[in-house]
């Protein structure tokens, strides 16, 4: 048990935080779907076809390259859609739930990889390098499992977890079984939790303390040739319990927050639940907001009639645009205008206060220009600026030099908020990223 | 603004001023684009703001050099009982047109330039374009300051892909570009006192005994074992006289004061690299200290003690202003500090030992603009190098 102190970064405090942990259970969903985007890595191959009957935790495709993996469906139902958009890329599937509860139960004494790739949990776990779904057969040097979420408005995962803490030990058990190294579980200051067989360590410091690539960063880099695994809290939980029970649970609890939500609250409700009932009575003024799934960091964009993404806890409301004609906003000098730089006037009145934010870029596209921006929001020893040079010129060999194994674009996405010159590092990340993958394999 | 959008979109009638009308806009209002993937919100800073801040710590220097101007006019002329504000406005219409020649070309070419990509108009020229009158001596002709303004813009700026791109301080390159080109205008009596009247304020005749060599160009001339520094009428100077910036020289560099209050903005925003700044005037007073050390008749400006060193001339100007340009500093925390300890020690050297340069700080910046990107590389091989030892070790 380690304590790791990180300086680097930044905790930004939004309106429309939770203020009461009770938890509201959403209505039955109308409609579930499961979106093949979520699994970065993934080729989909079709096992459903449209209208076909489907139990939850059946697959609904696998992947291209390795049949193995199996996308499942989180409810019992029929395969309503398969909606397809520019070259037949699958954008989405959707299904009509039928009520019932029917779901596939599995032989938990099979080895523990078979297991997990045909139970769909296989795919919410994430590998570095590269970010992706795990590649079968690679064994990890070690795994990372972080127990809390830093970014701005998350959700306490231990309100997440419910009572599904108790499967974490089993959890753990099992992913020890397929590595040869530790199972590392990076938890907040004075947060307790049961995780005996797993390395825990304290992160002490700001966003992104939560991320698990900054806590590998911290503990154990990942270095050319090494692969390792990552996921949160909750998903450890759904693995132990799936090894305990023979079933997966596909229940899941969101936070719902942001500043047009109108009570912001913990709602229980399934994973690809469609949003029109998770959001039911929660947003007034749809038209000038936008959803977002997961954080306003990392987080997908979606609209009202889509669908809860499966790997994120966490819901979003901000206005698209509150201020259309704003009269040149380089020169104001009022302290609301949020700038975590003193160029602005918003220290006079303490950052810590919660700010409104939209979702304009507030600034045109630029060459990198002021120094040391991306280092002081990326807890790690890379030079953040230099990698992104590199990847930018599409530099293989700097690339790896410079330590693109051990990053993935969420750990960017700080940088990406800060920078002055509005560069899409999130965007620039993952291509280098998928082009090392493309230039590797 | 929106009514008139059309006409300058591909197919309007003004089509060709595309870049013109976006650089408008987005300098009217704040751009209305939001984000479409990655992250959701964005700090309200951007390079507009970051570049008017410091065109803000400017605004000292450039007042107290208007005023300076027609302080030393008046001098020259006799008439040194004139009110400050008089002073000051000969100074605003002496250094007037210099701006405006200096915004026009370089700001004309940045429109052009950023017609023909098709991209917006960037910021980067509104620090350069005050800069330049700041840096280039007073009495030099405007069509030389348009020549080597142009020159800068083109072959330092726009060749090498625009704001953010360029490997040399494109003011410093007008600078350079007029001292090499027409030295024979930017040393001497001539080139730092404005002696002929300002659209028709300030006639006179010139005192006998008018000399109008800036201090460190009178050091370097100096003869004997010890320094004779005066005023342009053959007063001697004091050292108060240098910090208060009552001296001959380019517009912006003479008073440590303004330049010190534009320093504190700079520092205190965090626009500009703290570590850069300290460790120019760092390696400025080792490198003065030494020189001074082993003072020599040969070498004149080796006579001088490290402080008066540094508040002459465009020492601390350039460290303010010049060195910490981000774009062609060095950009890693090790190398900031490397970088601006050399700038430093380079100034003082070109200074003290080679009597043709009596002003080393230009050459030192731009020799250091050439070698940060190799200060850059070694300090970030250091952290490639531990890298793959970290994986060597673990095989």
């Amino acid at each position: 048990m380690a304590t790791v102190r990180l300086k680097k970064g930044l905790d930004i405090h939004l309106v429309g935080d939770i203020d009461d942990n009770a938890i509201v259970a959403a209505t039955a969903p109308q409609s579930v779907a499961v979106v093949p985007d979520d699994f970065h890595g993934i080729i989909p191959r079709m096992e459903k076809k449209e209208g076909e009957h489907v139990a939850a935790g059946e697959p609904l495709y696998h992947d291209k390259n390795y049949e193995a993996i199996k996308v499942v469906s989180p409810v019992s139902g029929i395969v309503k859609e398969v909606r397809r958009g520019e070259r037949r890329h699958i954008d989405a599937i959707s299904i009509t739930p039928d009520g019932s509860n029917e779901t596939v139960a599995l032989d938990t004494k099979r080895p523990a990889t078979e297991v997990l790739l045909e139970s769909g949990l296989w795919v919410m776990m994430r590998q570095r390098p590269y970010d992706i779904v795990p590649i079968p057969g690679e064994k990890p040097r070690d795994v990372f499992v972080t127990a809390f979420d830093s970014a701005p408005l998350a959700p306490d995962l231990n309100l997440v977890l419910g009572d599904k803490r108790q499967y974490i030990k089993k959890g753990i058990e099992v992913l020890k079984g397929l590595t040869d190294g530790k199972v590392y579980i990076g938890v907040r200051e004075g947060q307790e939790i049961d995780a005996s067989g797993a390395e825990v360590n304290t992160f002490v410091g700001p966003h992104p303390a939560g991320n698990t690539g900054v806590q590998a960063a911290n503990v154990a880099p990942v270095n050319k040739g090494e692969t390792i695994w990552t996921m949160d809290i909750v998903t450890l939980a759904r693995i132990g319990e799936l090894f305990t029970t023979g079933k997966v649970s596909h229940d899941t609890v969101v936070a719902v927050t942001g500043e047009m939500v109108q009570r912001p609250c913990y709602i229980s409700t399934v994973m690809g639940a469609d949003l029109e009932t998770v959001l039911k009575n929660q947003t007034t003024n749809l038209a000038q907001s936008r959803i977002i799934c997961g954080n306003v960091l990392t987080g997908v964009k979606v609209e009202s009639n889509q669908w809860l993404r499966a790997p994120y806890r966490h819901i979003t409301v901000i206005p698209e645009n509150n201020d259309p004609d704003e009269f040149m906003g380089w020169a104001s000098l009022r302290p609301s205008r949020f700038s975590i730089y003193r160029t602005f006037t918003t220290w006079l009145g303490g950052l810590k206060k919660p700010v409104s934010f939209d979702s304009r870029i507030k600034g045109g596209e630029r060459a990198i220009v002021r120094t040391g921006e991306y280092d002081a929001m990326l807890p790690m020893d890379i030079y953040a600026e230099f990698l992104i040079k590199a990847i930018i010129s599409g530099d293989i060999d700097k690339m790896e030099q410079l330590g693109i194994y051990e990053i993935a674009p969420e750990d960017f996405a700080l940088a990406e908020f800060a920078d002055t010159s509005k560069l899409e590092l999130q965007h620039i990340v993952r291509e280098g990223l998928d082009r090392l993958r493309a230039e590797m394999s | 603004m929106n009514k008139i959008e059309p006409t300058f979109r591909p197919g309007g009638t003004l089509a060709k001023l595309e870049s013109v009308y976006d650089g408008m806009e987005t300098f009217l209002f704040t751009p209305n684009t939001t984000s479409r993937s990655g992250v959701h919100i964005h700090d309200g800073n951007d390079l507009k703001r970051t570049m008017i801040t410091v065109v803000a710590a400017l605004i000292p220097a450039l007042l107290f050099g208007m005023y300076n101007i027609g302080y030393q006019h008046y001098l020259a002329i006799g008439q040194s009982h004139e009110g400050w504000f008089t002073m000051f406005l000969y100074g605003l219409l002496a250094l007037l047109p210099v701006i405006v020649v200096s915004y026009a070309v370089g700001l004309g070419i940045e429109f052009i330039s950023a017609q023909i990509h098709h991209k917006e108009i960037q910021e980067g020229f509104l620090v350069t374009g005050i800069l330049i009158p700041l840096i280039v001596p007073i009495n030099t002709p405007l069509w030389m300051t348009a020549v080597a303004t142009a020159f800068a813009v083109i072959f330092a700026k726009e060749v090498f892909g625009g704001t953010g791109m360029n490997i040399f301080n494109v003011a410093l390159i007008t600078r350079a570009f007029l001292f090499f080109a027409y030295p024979s205008r930017m040393s001497g009596d001539e080139a730092f006192v404005k002696l002929d009247s300002a659209f028709g304020m300030g006639r006179g005749t010139i005192l006998d005994g008018f000399t109008g060599a800036t201090p460190l160009g009178q050091v370097a001339t100096n003869v004997g074992d010890s320094l004779h520094m005066t005023n342009i009428l053959g007063e001697p100077m004091s050292a108060m006289d240098a910090i208060l910036g009552f001296i001959p020289g380019s517009p912006g560099e003479t008073s440590m004061i303004a330049i010190l209050i534009g320093a504190a903005l700079l520092l205190f925003t965090g626009v500009a690299s703290w570590r850069i700044m300290c460790s120019v005037f760092v390696g400025g007073l080792a490198m003065s200290a030494l020189v001074h050390a082993l003072p020599s008749a040969t070498y004149p400006a080796s006579m001088l003690d490290p402080v008066t060193q540094l508040c002459l001339g465009g020492f601390a100007f350039g460290a303010v202003f010049m060195a910490t340009d981000p774009v062609t500093g060095a950009r890693t925390k090790i190398g900031q500090y490397i970088y601006g300890f050399l700038i430093g020690v380079f100034a003082i050297l070109i200074r003290v030992y080679n009597s043709g340069y009596p002003e080393g700080m230009m050459l030192a910046i731009l020799l250091m603009n050439a070698f940060a990107p190799l200060i850059d590389h070694c300090v970030v091989s250091s952290n490639i190098k531990r890298r793959a030892r970290r994986a060597a070790s673990k095989e």
